[in-house]
């Protein structure tokens, strides 16, 4: 005890040090996204011109609140689909009996093992075909589902007592009815998790809207940053700061507001 | 008790009976084939779509020269592969990747375990250091890209400039292939951090106390408790923590197209980024095939290691 007590201005200070380090890029993206970007360009991170002139610039010069309001969408969409196709597929491997159900299982749980980056191939002919290709729909439709959230809900509906299953169909409930009354809201904290885990799968997509969009009325953000850089090279730094800042800003938000259930979700995956 | 009762749904006759042979009284649907279409059939499509169907695809195209939309045209058998083992530029891009993946986990997990160490002692004001070492995971990589291109950029930046203030040699980050390198696996490991924090975090949490009271009493120094304690009890997470870690790092492109471009001089070319390369600007579908498979295979490997290492720790 004697020992932690002198040990604690030098563990402040580590932890401080490590703080820096991690809030650094941050706080460094942050500043400059208020310096003129001539002065930037000459490296004075000191200006006399403190403001957010940067912000109205990207605003009114740039796509990026379209950006975000299309990752948005495309973002809450996926999830919505996520929670909905995820815990069907998770409710019929818990509480359904049929012929090759656990062979179904082990198929599904096997595509966790495929990378989406090495199906692009196809995967870009596919949607062309189907005449997805720079469209909302094109980054939706192939994340409807997942097998990473059948695999986590069905966890959780394994938790659900069996008796409250012999109740049900003693009540007459059918399986529609007992998926809806009791197995959501019993596994309400791990779909809580897959929402913030899918919509951030969404939100932070790269190669894939990269391929199959072309048009600011349907990129998403990472690609419109992508955008930003190449149109604006190097020049205008002050505003590039000042979009990423935009871009960062919501995320952190929901990370915050939801971190509770993430760190639970996360600890779940990874103990059990 | 339970078996006399017939459920609503079923109004015939026949469960009824197929009930009673069932003693158990818990296996009331034999057989919900219709449900299970319902429920699974959304699912099971979409993956077949885009998941099951693309592995086959991709691995028939490997065997193949395609034409320029990407359609078989002539077989020849494993030539794709031959040609890409025994190419040097793709022997290169194996061996910047396999430097990257390294280098990424082995910092992660450094880095994360000692946020995480630092961060589960109670201190006052503790919890805003927890909440600050989490926020790289609300970090998307176009941000994270934008944010170290400005550290790294040339003469402005902010390693070029205290470089200047102490009189050292200024280094050109991005565009000489060791310091690129360095620069990308410092701005995915910054971008990790928040992930890895988060679950070494919640694994060290759940160390019995006990057991470093009673190591404490036994006179065990902290370096002693920490790898006679700490270490051996937070091991399954490290492990998964390690092979998440892995598998993203074989599959980083946004910050490898934003940084470096896979430059200077192929340095950072690592492997989505070379799939990439070859079918969408160079137009060689097989070829880029064949690439897909060879990735996907090492993915495939190490998380059927994860599945079987956790399968064993269920248990636990």
């Amino acid at each position: 005890m004697i020992q932690t007590k002198t040990r604690k201005p030098l563990r402040y200070l580590v932890l401080i040090l490590l703080a820096i380090i991690i809030l650094g890029p941050f706080i460094l993206g942050f500043w400059t996204s208020l310096l003129p970007t001539a002065d930037i360009a000459k490296g004075a991170l000191w200006s006399t011109h403190i403001s957010f002139a940067n912000y109205a610039e990207a605003v009114k010069q740039t796509a990026i609140l379209r950006y975000l309001l299309n990752s948005f969408v495309i973002s809450t969409l996926t999830m919505a689909a996520q929670l909905l196709f995820c815990s069907l597929g998770a409710y019929a491997f818990v509480f359904l009996k049929f012929k090759g159900r656990d062979l179904l299982f082990y198929l599904i749980l096997a595509t966790m093992m495929l990378p989406f980056e090495a199906e692009v191939i196809p995967n870009f002919a596919t949607v062309r075909q189907l005449n997805l290709l720079n469209h909302y729909a094109v980054m939706v439709i192939p994340f409807l589902t997942s097998a990473f959230g059948i695999f986590m809900l069905r966890q959780a509906f394994r938790q659900i007592p069996p008796e409250l299953k012999e109740a049900a169909d003693v009540e007459g409930l059918n399986h529609w009815q007992f998926y809806w009354r009791v197995t959501l809201p019993y596994a309400r904290i791990s779909l809580f998790t897959l929402a913030a885990y899918s919509f951030l799968e969404s939100w932070n997509q790269y190669l894939w809207p990269m391929l199959t969009t072309f048009s600011d009325k349907f990129r998403p953000v990472q690609d419109g940053l992508r955008q930003l850089q190449s149109q604006e090279t190097f020049n205008n730094w002050g505003m590039i700061q000042a979009s990423a800042v935009i871009v960062v800003v919501p995320t952190l938000i929901v990370l915050f507001v939801g971190q509770h259930y993430f760190k639970n979700g996360l600890n779940e995956g990874a103990t059990k | 008790m339970q078996q006399e009762i017939t459920p609503a749904s079923k109004p015939s006759l026949k469960p009824k009976t197929l009930n009673q042979a069932n003693a158990k009284g818990f296996n009331l649907h034999v057989n919900d084939k219709w449900y299970a279409l319902a429920f699974l059939g959304p699912s099971v499509l979409i993956l077949g779509v885009f998941v099951f169907y693309p592995m086959l695809r991709t691995l028939y195209l490997s065997l193949f020269l395609t034409n320029n939309v990407g359609r078989p045209t002539v077989f020849i058998g494993l030539k794709n592969y031959v040609n890409l083992l025994t190419s040097s530029a793709y022997q290169a891009s194996l061996q910047a990747t396999a430097v990257y993946v390294i280098g990424v986990v082995a910092f992660t997990l450094i880095l994360g375990l000692l946020l995480a160490q630092m961060a589960v002692r109670k201190l006052a004001g503790i919890q805003w250091f927890r909440t600050i070492f989490s926020a790289t995971m609300g970090v998307s990589v176009s941000v994270a890209a934008i944010f170290w291109l400005f550290i790294f950029s040339p003469s402005i930046g902010l390693f070029d400039q205290i470089g200047t203030l102490l009189h050292l040699p200024l280094v050109q980050w991005l565009t000489t292939p060791g310091p690129a390198m360095i620069a990308v696996i410092i701005s995915t490991v910054w971008m990790n951090l928040g992930f890895t924090f988060l679950i070494l975090f919640g694994a060290l949490q759940m160390v019995p106390q006990p057991l470093y009271e009673a190591a404490a009493i036994e006179g065990a120094s902290p370096s002693y408790q920490f790898f006679h304690v700490t270490l051996p009890m937070i091991s399954p997470t490290l492990f998964f923590t390690s092979t998440v870690t892995l598998i993203g790092a074989f599959k980083s492109f946004g910050l490898i197209d934003l940084m470096t471009a896979g430059g200077p001089n192929n340095a950072t070319n690592l492997m989505v980024y070379q799939v990439y390369r070859d079918a969408f600007l160079n137009g060689n579908y097989g070829l880029a095939s064949a690439e897909s498979v060879i990735l996907a295979v090492i993915i495939a490997l190490f998380t059927l290691l994860q599945f079987k290492f956790l399968e064993k720790r269920v248990t636990y």
